[in-house]
């Protein structure tokens, strides 16, 4: 591994991290002031729901499942988003939060169409998982049920926008990881839909490499892998940390 | 002035569907007519979803037959892709059928038309039920209970799952056969085959009981419809079309399923959700026929297990010609479970059956499939195309239950005319209205979904529309 003297010289540069001392769910915790809190937590064996997060990937604090409360501030806040300060006392599981957390996924759940029995993702997906983690037994919202078509114009692989839950775990590996920037999101709101280049079909795209990371990233059926039948969609993600912990040995 | 009733909903069968009976100015019969009340919509729905997916999509059609629509969906889609299903996979298959056929004939014959057969037509209403068969004859009820377990551990030991499981995929199965589970599933069949050997006894002693059910229930010549194998002997997966007439004549024969639309038609009648499929050539409505264990009975030449075809061959000496009798659909269907028995010993002693090469792949090369198996109610039809993106684009399934829809109002046209002699119904035309319909072991949430409660089952109603009575 090449070791140039600027890389060395910047490492020795950076001042270490400041060390605070915080309070998680009544555990007194030191953790660095560069984590957040759900890093923290993790690091403490405290388990926080997440959907949207993926490890590799930038945070992105759409999905609010990793809400926590601070004492003090009546606002709670994304874990995954929200840094320490020092003598902080939060909470990760009161009442409130495990009731936002199901009405989260409720919305979800009523938003676009997730009929698991018929899904090719069926017994091995995140919203799937969180919601008998969660212990949601029904949804007392509407369901939506919009008609979204399904676009099977890839070679490889397929995209149901019925299945999204707009986490944008997709649109990051794709532009973060990948560097084509293929995927993006359009609309606001209720409305958003992701996209593939200019909202054209996935097969026409010209920036798409078909590497198929959007699709093992994707914690639901909506990215899918052309071919596979109900429940035969096993999505694979340890290439993720393994290739940016060889490119970060590249780096340095 | 004309009548009718009108019997709402028609028990122990499975889905929801009414009876009404027209009586003409003199107060006879004029007509009888089944109306399927629900309406299910897969073929509309399943539009735009990939080809993938319609095998588990289409199971959710039933509960109680659903590998009979993965295997013709699966089928279908095997034409879609134009790929050749590996030799074990189609075994397997064929297999898993066997389950589902044991558990779909025990559920019909047990639990929902022994009380009949058993208690008699006239007895107590109250306790015409499964229950009253326990407590009259309780080893008989459990061997009912047991035979429909076995059917049901059968189709778990295969697919993982009794009801809707996801094993069968296009292209084949996606998981081979483990010799843990072979041995467990030969373990099952000794004493299946013990059951349905006494079972056959009491059902071949009870027939000389319903001579008159036996005239009535639906007898009269009809085309049957069946799926045969290249000799012309019953088959339920892999199979050819043979058209019989009446008399038993060979009308067509050896009829590629892909040309089914050559040979049948459909008409769509307003009262009723339930489509009401012809034989073609001899239009609509005379091209009625009728599908089913007793017409595979009659249209095969035998059955390829010894067995099975020992009971064939007395099943069909009890007339000349086809069994025209939709009642014999009893008997037929506990020798249908003794064929599957007879397949399943057959088949796992098989080496091949151990394969690992389960599963052809492949993409959507051709823009449309069909896919054809014999389901326990009878011939039923998948039809896909696809985009060339493998995307349905359309549907058309004609199920079981459908084929049979003529015959299911022409049998209760016979049945009323015989049994109601005046504008009252009684518990007898009741109960005998509703089993010549249990006879077909219709499943009218096969066919087409909503479920209604709005009103009662069957009804006698003046030409005028007037309800004149209801059950």
């Amino acid at each position: 591994m090449n070791h140039s003297p600027a890389s060395r010289n910047s490492q020795e540069n950076t001042p270490p991290p400041r060390i605070l001392t915080l309070q998680i769910d009544g555990q007194d915790l030191s953790g660095r002031a560069d984590e957040t809190i759900l890093e923290i937590a993790r690091q403490n064996k405290i388990h926080i729901p997440t959907l949207c997060r993926l490890d590799g990937l930038s945070g992105h604090g759409g999905c609010r499942l990793c809400l926590v409360e601070i004492s003090g501030q009546n606002r709670p806040v994304p874990a995954c988003l929200t840094y320490p300060q020092e003598g902080m006392v939060i909470s990760t599981a009161s009442q409130r939060l495990q009731d936002y957390r199901r009405k989260i996924l409720e919305l979800l759940f009523s938003e676009r169409n997730h009929v698991c029995a018929v899904c090719v993702s069926n017994g091995h997906c995140e919203l799937q998982e969180l919601a008998v983690e969660l212990g949601l037994s029904h949804v007392r919202y509407e369901y939506l049920h919009p008609r979204l078509e399904v676009d099977g114009s890839h070679a490889r692989f397929i995209r149901d926008p019925n299945r999204c839950v707009l986490c944008l775990r997709c649109v990051r590996v794709c532009a973060e990881v990948e560097g084509a920037h293929t995927w993006d999101v359009m609309g606001r709101g209720i409305s958003s839909r992701v996209i593939t280049d200019l909202n054209q079909a996935w097969g026409s795209s010209q920036s798409c490499t078909a590497c198929g990371k959007c699709v093992q990233v994707c914690p639901t059926g909506a990215l899918s892998e052309k071919g596979t039948s109900v429940a035969e969609m096993i999505k694979h993600r340890h290439f993720l940390p393994q290739l940016l912990a060889m490119r970060t040995n590249r780096r340095e | 002035m004309g009548q009718q009733f009108v019997i709402e909903p028609v028990s122990r069968i499975e889905g929801h569907g009414k009876i009404t009976i027209t009586l003409d100015e003199q107060g006879k019969v004029a007509d009888a007519r089944l109306h399927v009340t629900q309406l299910r919509g897969f073929e509309k729905f399943c539009a735009g979803r990939p080809y993938t997916e319609m095998v588990a999509l289409v199971e959710r059609i039933c509960g109680i037959c659903p590998i009979s629509h993965s295997l013709a969906s699966a089928r279908a889609c095997d034409t879609i892709m134009g790929i050749r299903v590996p030799e074990a996979a189609a075994k397997l298959r064929q297999l898993l059928n066997c389950g589902e056929f044991i558990q779909s004939h025990a559920l019909s014959f047990f639990y929902l038309s022994s009380p009949d057969l058993l208690l008699g037509m006239d007895s107590d209403p109250d306790n015409r039920n499964i229950f009253g068969v326990l407590q009259e004859n309780p080893a008989f009820a459990q061997d009912g209970i047991r035979l429909r377990k076995i059917g049901q551990q059968v189709i778990e030991g295969f697919a993982g799952k009794r009801i809707h499981p996801s094993w069968v995929v296009p292209g084949g199965v996606n998981q081979p056969l483990s010799p843990e589970h072979r041995d467990q599933l030969l373990s099952l069949l000794p004493q299946g085959l013990e059951i349905i050997k006494r079972s056959l006894d009491f059902c071949k002693q009870s027939m000389d009981r319903y001579q008159g059910e036996i005239a009535t229930f639906a007898n009269f010549p009809s085309s049957f419809l069946g799926l045969v194998d290249e000799q012309g002997k019953l088959a339920h997966v892999e199979g050819k079309l043979r058209f019989i007439d009446g008399q038993g004549e060979i009308v067509a024969d050896q009829v590629d399923p892909a040309r089914y639309q050559e040979y049948i038609g459909e008409a769509v009648e307003k009262d009723s959700y339930l489509k009401s499929p012809y034989y073609k050539p001899l239009g609509y409505p005379e091209g009625i026929y009728r599908v089913g264990p007793a017409a595979r009975l009659n249209v095969c030449n035998g059955i390829t297990t010894p067995l099975a075809h020992q009971e064939w061959t007395e099943f069909r000496r009890q007339d000349q010609g086809p069994l025209l009798s939709s009642f014999y659909n009893h008997q037929a269907r506990l020798i249908e479970i003794l064929y599957c028995l007879e397949t399943l010993e057959r088949l796992l002693r098989d080496p091949d059956i151990l394969s690992p090469r389960v599963r052809a792949l492949g993409q959507a090369n051709f823009p449309e499939g069909i896919g054809v198996v014999e389901a326990p109610r009878g011939t039923l039809f998948h039809h896909y195309q696809v985009d060339d993106n493998g995307l349905m684009t359309w549907a058309n399934l004609i199920v079981a239950t459908g084929n049979n829809n003529l015959a299911m109002n022409r049998g209760l046209l016979q049945v009323a005319r015989h049994y109601l002699t005046g504008p009252k119904l009684t518990d007898a035309v009741i109960n005998r209205l509703q089993a010549v319909i249990r006879a077909f072991d219709p499943c009218l949430s096969c066919s087409t979904h909503s479920l209604r409660s709005d009103g009662p089952a069957i009804q006698v109603l003046a030409n005028d529309g007037q309800v004149l009575d209801c059950a």
